[in-house]
């Protein structure tokens, strides 16, 4: 089933320069139980549009789209209060650095115990809620592999590890058995066998529970190795989607051609000490955006026609936006 | 003899006081050993903990060593001689928008960093200055910048530029490449890899991560709460490291 169906999501601030749109007309989709990459560097708008689906941007922001429906139900046509009864349900989302991103005030037990949703306590008598809680924060630390749960339960955030910190937010995230679990930059505060940890529990999660997962992040590598789909954004523009061997495979966009080729594990055929590829240029700041397709100035083949913006072409289940795409390699066709 | 870095046995303890009169003592390197030859690239690998920093601390003198000797192309280092050794090592940091004073202008930042290591007078400044700009892709113009005026990946060739105008010997990258965005960083790597095939430089680079240590290393040394587990090619310890941990650590970077 069709989970969320983004069409056409863009994203405005007004400035004094101007107004600013920071994402393009972007489509994002998820199916249940499905795991998709979105990459990005900074300034790609990756963020925005989680903070978009999670209905946490700031009012400056102006969203508009042409659909933007989670499970059927169109959010931005609800509302305000009930977007937030579904979201809250729904969705769960966990950051970039986790020790940041909790109370430094309160120990775990607390946390945790609170982050159990009230509809799971409804049944239990008043006088056991408190005990109900801490058994169920209990649960929750062992399912994310935590098995010393006292000295946790009883920390505070700063007294922990960065990896067990992101295991508790977590535990945290699936305490109210999310359908959607958005992930970004999950990893990038950690040690490398922290990471291979940590995405071995989000691949639990998913297989276990069909829980979705968005995983956000500027890395390539990581996301190639984790997700079924991957979505590619460059400057807020959706530039390549599709499934993510196909798209190693056959990339069709310049801009995803060149992040898959400035990796070396990538490219086995690369020597020793080799250059490296890379676009030539750098990413453009939001007040300067060049028109049409935002790679324009750092792309090898940008023609005159690329001053247009090239529409989202289709080809089975690969999505690319380029008026010159590269070609697919010649043994599949 | 040309070794350019030897390190020897080299140890470091903190003492933090836990009452009157005890005190616990951190062990954060022991008995580490090493050598880097001219336009060899030695990578440092560990988490957290491991004492990769402490040993980057070391060998640019901003601590001292309990234990060992460290050897500059042959002269022994033994005490604050930061003035002499910063002209041979230098330190290049993780952010670089944060390590450059946002009131200063590039050129006045590279201006200090020579008037204070170097005998040059204002107009041999000057010419240095704008070499070095252009060796790393900029423009002469760029001195009369202010750093907030630089995109991300231009900060990144300042902050190489005021590493390099001394003319080091060794270059120290203490994470410099882990948070850069991918493409940004092919194009600091190229960077890094020219520049070592035209002058020679050699570079530590101090990592948690395992990405391109495989293609930018000749060395691999991993340490493990200070001490120091393999060391050797890095073709070698990827192929068959020793210790369990290294191993644990290779395989994460590949799973
Ligand atoms: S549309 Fe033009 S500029 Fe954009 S990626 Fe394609 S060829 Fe390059």
């Amino acid at each position: 089933m069709q989970l969320l169906d983004i069409r056409n999501l863009t994203l405005e601030l007004e400035t004094p320069d101007g107004i600013v749109r920071a994402v393009d007309r972007v489509n994002l989709s998820l199916r249940e139980g499905e795991i998709r990459g979105l990459v990005g560097e900074s300034g790609s708008g990756k963020s925005l549009i989680a903070k978009a689906i999670m209905g946490v941007l700031h009012q400056r922001w102006h969203i508009s789209a042409d659909r933007f429906s989670w499970c059927g139900e169109d959010l931005l046509r609800l509302p305000y209060q009930r977007q937030r009864e579904i979201i809250s349900r729904d969705i769960a989302m966990i950051y970039q650095e986790p020790s940041r991103s909790m109370d430094p005030t309160a120990p775990i037990g607390e946390q945790l115990a609170e982050s159990v949703p009230d509809h799971l306590v409804e049944g239990v008598s008043w006088w056991q809620r408190g005990f109900f809680r801490r058994k169920r924060a209990i649960n929750l630390l062992h399912k994310v592999g935590i098995r010393d749960h006292q000295s946790v339960l009883n920390s505070y955030p700063y007294q922990l590890s960065e990896g067990v910190c992101q295991k508790i937010s977590i535990a945290m995230a699936i305490a109210k058995a999310p359908k959607l679990l958005i992930a970004d930059e999950p990893t990038t505060a950690l040690e490398s066998t922290t990471q291979a940890q940590l995405f071995r529990l989000l691949a639990s999660f998913n297989q276990l529970k069909g829980t979705s997962i968005l995983l956000i992040s500027h890395e390539l590598e990581t996301v190639a190795r984790n997700t079924d789909t991957l979505s590619v954004l460059y400057c807020g523009q959706l530039v390549e989607a599709g499934d993510t061997a196909e798209l190693l495979k056959n990339p069709r966009h310049h801009y995803t051609d060149a992040l898959i080729r400035s990796v070396p594990e990538f490219q086995p055929e690369l020597a020793f000490k080799q250059q490296l590829y890379a676009l030539h240029g750098s990413i453009p700041t939001l007040q300067h955006l060049p028109i049409g397709c935002r790679l324009g100035p750092r792309c090898p083949n940008a023609r005159k026609e690329c001053v247009k913006t090239p529409q989202l072409e289709r080809q089975q289940n690969h999505f690319y936006s380029c008026h010159f795409p590269l070609q697919r390699s010649a043994d599949d066709e | 003899m040309s070794d350019l870095i030897e390190v020897r046995d080299l140890g470091k303890t903190y003492r933090k006081a836990t009452g009157f009169f005890n005190h616990k003592e951190i062990i954060a390197l022991q008995g580490v050993s090493f050598r880097l030859q001219a336009g060899e690239t030695l990578a440092v690998v560990g988490e957290t903990g491991s004492g990769k920093s402490t040993l980057a601390k070391l060998l640019v003198g901003i601590e001292q060593p309990d234990q060992g000797e460290i050897w500059y192309a042959g002269h022994q280092i033994n005490c604050n001689q930061y003035r002499k050794t910063n002209q041979f090592i230098r330190y290049i940091f993780q952010d670089a928008a944060r390590s450059l004073n946002p009131n200063q202008k590039i050129a006045e930042i590279l201006h200090a960093v020579l008037r204070y290591s170097t005998v040059l007078s204002f107009s041999q400044r000057e010419q240095k200055i704008s070499q070095t700009l252009r060796l790393l892709g900029l423009l002469n113009e760029h001195a009369n910048y202010y750093p907030h005026m630089f995109s991300g990946g231009q900060l990144q060739r300042v902050a190489l530029a005021r590493a390099l105008i001394l003319d080091p010997k060794v270059l120290i990258l203490d994470e410099a490449l882990t948070a850069l965005d991918p493409s940004l960083r092919a194009q600091i790597v190229n960077l890094l890899l020219e520049l070592q095939q035209n002058t020679g430089i050699a570079y530590l680079l101090i990592t948690n991560q395992l990405r391109l240590v495989r293609h930018f290393a000749d060395h691999t040394l991993v340490l493990h709460r200070g001490q120091c587990l393999d060391y050797g090619p890095t073709a070698q310890v990827f192929a068959s490291p020793q210790h369990d941990y290294s191993r644990k650590l290779i395989n994460s970077a590949q799973y």
